[in-house]
């Protein structure tokens, strides 16, 4: 058997199902590669043990790069680089400059987050061949998939009964070569 | 375990489950485009290459083939202007604070809305571009470092927090709209084969449902709906400063930010409305955008429609009741001047039109909605108009008063927005899931009405 390229998959039909077939194959004690969903299942994340993820805090770091770039690019050029009387509101007036420095933090924020997401998940054009283990996880259907070379102390038919008394409604294998 | 609610009705007809709406959905992005589409894609055409040859004759000849003047310098342009961002600020209102507000309804209209946003950001950064004159300067409008000396733009100037707003807003759009598509790009890419495959496949971006990927998709999703929030109220208060921080009476008033923010709101749903009300029944989706979708929007429809009016009439109370003689003649010329008839058509379509939606029986009248969803439109783009010609066209030296009388590339450069956005919204309703797959899978269990267990 090839190292980490065979998997078995349990299927399964239903997100209320899979969320209680997630904590009772974890319970069994098998490790879980991933789980593929159709669509976000509240508590899947919980449920596999995963961290909620860093991006928010990602997100607010690049908004404070927004906010003091544009605040100290606004002050240094009217301030400092070519100050100028306009309107007699002063060389640094600061109320003039919260609308672009907003604007510029939301900008920096979204694209910076949205960016580091696809970094973080590898999405990208190119990867236009993923391999999937089973396309109806795009459809309807919810894929567990565990591996093989990860679980080397449970037997596979034990495997597939675990899957199946937690309410898979099919176990397939599938080699990922 | 089917969980439904008592009170609520359905939000999914007909029984659909997962693989019913996967159906549904990609079948429109699979078939050959029906003749419908394809006279619609016509008509969208020749009026977009009519709009081209105006435009382009625009920038060749110059601002003077428009019907401005010295009195009105600014007329259509600024009114299709701000009447197309305000359409587009129905998308991100329904996607972003819809999603803040939990309200589930939104999945089956977001992702049109948000598209139609999109077509109508770049319509109104098409007038901006056209009333430049010099479209090929538009750079200038950015700090870039240049040679007279570093003169850099003025950051004390609402146009150039336009220039800041707009484009964060565009942009912002679009990768939200773009995120939300990517999962949905998958599910047709995996029924695809060849050529299709491979085309959806980059545009799915490889996205395979991996739970890790759906919890930090959760997690952008989230922030860039609390993001865009502020974001689509600071784009139309910063377009109504455009105004409000000149000393034009009938300009210079506090009350704008609120005031355009919820006409945007009202012309934006209005717009929806329309384009939904064509495309559940040309795509037969009547079990996904049903009556109570129409119903909700309607009921905002109302409600921004009535703030409009309020707003309208204290506008008025405070030009009497400020004392100021220029004020008190702005609006007086407004409501009674040359221009009486476009302020009856604003107060009648905005003010009065709205008011039949008190009535549930009229809120889901599918005919009235319809028409009455145009009338909107046409009222909001009156209010813009009056706000903007009929504060310029008496100004304070009686002399130099004057009117606005659209010229053909007025016309034209307006149709070509028309032509430019319907253009891109069949190609959207043609090639890409026009419903939201992924969350209205979400929703399918709770609120479809299905009551067999699974």
């Amino acid at each position: 058997m090839e190292k980490g390229k065979n998997f078995i998959l349990g299927v399964f039909d239903d997100e209320d199902i899979l969320l209680e077939g997630v904590h009772k194959v974890r319970k069994a004690g098998v490790n879980i590669h991933e789980v593929y969903t159709p669509f976000p299942v509240h508590g899947l994340d919980t449920a596999l043990g995963y961290k909620y993820s860093n991006l928010p805090v990602a997100s607010f770091i690049y908004g404070m790069i927004g906010t003091i770039s544009a605040l100290s690019t606004m002050i240094w050029m009217l301030g400092f680089d070519w100050p100028m009387d306009i309107g007699g509101k002063g060389h640094i007036p600061l109320p003039d400059f919260i609308p672009i420095t907003f604007e510029f933090t939301v900008l920096l924020a979204a694209h910076g987050m949205v960016l580091t997401f696809f970094i973080v998940s590898n999405l990208w054009p190119w990867n236009y061949k993923p391999k999937m283990f089973d396309p109806r996880s795009t459809d309807d259907k919810f894929v567990m998939a565990i591996d093989l070379a990860k679980n080397t102390n449970i037997k596979i038919e034990e495997l597939e009964k675990i899957l199946k008394d937690s309410g898979a409604v099919e176990v397939n294998k599938k080699d990922m070569n | 375990m089917q969980v439904t609610s008592p009170v609520r009705p359905p939000l999914v007809t007909g029984g659909k489950k997962a693989a019913d709406v996967t159906n549904d959905i990609c079948k429109q992005v699979e078939g050959k485009p029906t003749k419908v589409w394809l006279v619609a894609m016509g008509i969208s055409l020749i009026t977009l290459a009519f709009g081209a040859y105006c435009l382009g004759t625009l920038w060749w000849e110059g601002l003077g083939l428009w019907g401005l003047n010295k009195t009105i310098g600014w007329s259509w342009d600024i009114t299709n202007f701000v009447w197309w961002v305000g359409i587009g600020h129905a998308g991100t209102l329904i996607s972003a604070i819809l999603l803040l507000f939990r309200q589930k309804w939104r999945t089956s209209i977001n992702r049109a809305a948000e598209a139609m946003t999109i077509f109508a950001v770049l319509c109104a950064a098409t007038f901006i571009l056209a009333h430049m004159g010099r479209p090929w300067l538009a750079h200038w409008a950015l700090p870039l470092p240049n040679t007279y000396g570093s003169l850099w733009v003025n950051f004390n100037s609402a146009l150039v927090w336009d220039v800041f707003a707009i484009s964060t807003y565009l942009t912002v759009s679009i990768v939200f709209w773009y995120v939300g598509l990517i999962p949905d790009f998958a599910t047709i890419r995996e029924r695809a084969t060849g050529v299709r495959r491979v085309i959806y496949g980059m545009l799915s971006f490889g996205w395979t449902g991996k739970a890790k990927d759906w919890s930090r998709f959760e997690a952008v999703s989230l922030v860039l709906a609390g993001l865009s929030t502020p974001l689509v109220l600071s784009v139309h208060t910063i377009v109504s400063m455009d105004f409000a921080t000149s000393i034009i009476p009938g300009w210079h008033t506090t009350i704008f930010p609120p005031y355009f923010v919820a006409g945007a709101i009202f012309s934006g749903f209005a717009m929806v409305q329309t384009l939904m009300l064509i495309t559940r029944v040309v795509y037969k989706l009547e079990d996904y955008i049903t009556l109570e979708h129409i119903e909700s929007m309607n009921k905002i429809i109302l409600l921004t429609g009535s703030i409009v009016g309020i707003a309208y009439i204290t506008e008025f109370f405070i030009a009497a009741y400020s004392g100021a003689p220029y004020e008190k003649f702005t609006f007086i010329n407004r409501a009674f001047g040359p221009y009486w008839w476009a302020y009856a058509a604003m107060m009648s379509c905005n003010v009065i039109s709205p008011q039949f939606f008190w009535f549930k029986k009229l809120r889901r009248n599918l005919v009235l909605s319809f028409i009455l969803s145009i009338v909107v439109n046409i009222g909001m783009w009156f209010e813009r108009f009056v706000i903007i010609c009929t504060s310029l066209n008496r100004d304070f030296l009686p002399s130099s008063w004057a009117m606005f009388y659209p010229t053909f590339y007025d016309i034209g450069v307006y149709m070509f927005t028309f032509g430019f956005f319907f253009t891109c919204f069949l190609l959207f309703a043609k090639y890409f899931p026009v419903i939201n797959m992924a969350e209205v899978k979400t929703i399918i269990k709770s609120s479809s009405g299905n009551k067999e267990s699974h």
